[in-house]
């Protein structure tokens, strides 16, 4: 019988694969994966307890509410690394050791 | 059924990050990616939550999945495209997932989990609705002029960014 913790263990893993491309990962965008991967298991975490605990459809509206922030963080970060692109030519985070310049 | 429903949904979604997580290419990357949102959204729906299942794929399959494929293919010159994507510290990144995975699994596994009857699942839509409009207003108005300022801050700091072509004025 499936339950509550199936879908934990689920959204861990995909929590730690998002922990795993977030260190291993030297290219921008995929950092950013990473990130999208993280948000999205806390995402499952919150719709299970609102299936399976007391917090009924509150656990969806907390969902929603990341959902948004996610989006405005890619479209920030895409916007951030297409300038530092343009601005060095460069794409992966070990070389870029400065802010400035 | 559900029991098998949630075997292939979480192995699909497991499967395609991890293979987005160790492929070298990028583009491959992006698009295996859309799998597990895909896969994401088909476990939310087992869990009864229809209207974030179809967000779910509207936001992240149709924008920031597209945003990044932009984004990929702006900033890679094709011919190269994986050459220089190395994974690094793979060490040091196995172990922090390896403590990371062993942390939350062991919290979850020694929690015990009231259980509960739950019936079968009811549209969410109007209680939704409802509860943004009510309890959520105000976080609700904040997140749209989140959306709002970061529109225009990404449009600021993108604008200049996009190379133009030769001759064309600004």
């Amino acid at each position: 019988m499936i339950g509550l913790p199936h879908f934990l263990i689920v959204s861990a893993l995909l929590f730690t694969i998002g922990v795993f491309i977030i260190a291993t990962r030297r290219h921008g965008i995929m950092m950013l994966m990473g990130v999208e991967f993280v948000l999205n298991a806390a995402n499952l975490n919150l719709i299970a307890f609102s299936r399976y605990g007391e917090a009924g459809t509150r656990g969806q509206v907390f969902a929603i509410f990341v959902i948004i922030l996610a989006a405005a963080e890619a479209a920030i970060a895409l916007a951030i690394i297409l300038s530092i692109y343009s601005h060095s030519a460069r794409i992966n985070l070990d070389e870029l050791q400065s802010m400035k310049e | 059924m559900f029991d098998f429903m949630f075997l292939v949904f979480s192995a699909a979604c497991i499967g395609t990050a991890l293979f987005v997580a160790f492929t070298p290419n990028v583009v491959h990357a992006a698009v295996s990616m859309a799998g597990t949102f895909f896969s994401l959204a088909c476990l939310y729906l087992l869990l009864g939550a229809d209207f974030l299942a179809i967000t779910q794929v509207a936001i992240y399959v149709g924008a920031i999945l597209v945003l990044m494929l932009f984004g990929i293919m702006y900033t890679h010159n094709i011919a190269r495209i994986s050459g220089e994507q190395v994974m690094m510290q793979i060490g040091g990144g196995l172990i922090l997932a390896g403590v990371t995975l062993f942390v939350l699994a062991a919290a979850v596994l020694s929690t015990e989990w009231p259980v509960q009857e739950i019936g079968p699942p009811a549209p969410t839509v109007d209680r939704l609705g409802v509860q943004i409009l009510t309890d959520y207003l105000l976080p609700f108005e904040v997140a749209s002029i989140l959306l709002l300022v970061a529109l225009v801050g990404a449009v600021v700091i993108a604008h200049t960014s996009i190379p133009r072509r030769e001759g064309e004025k600004s």
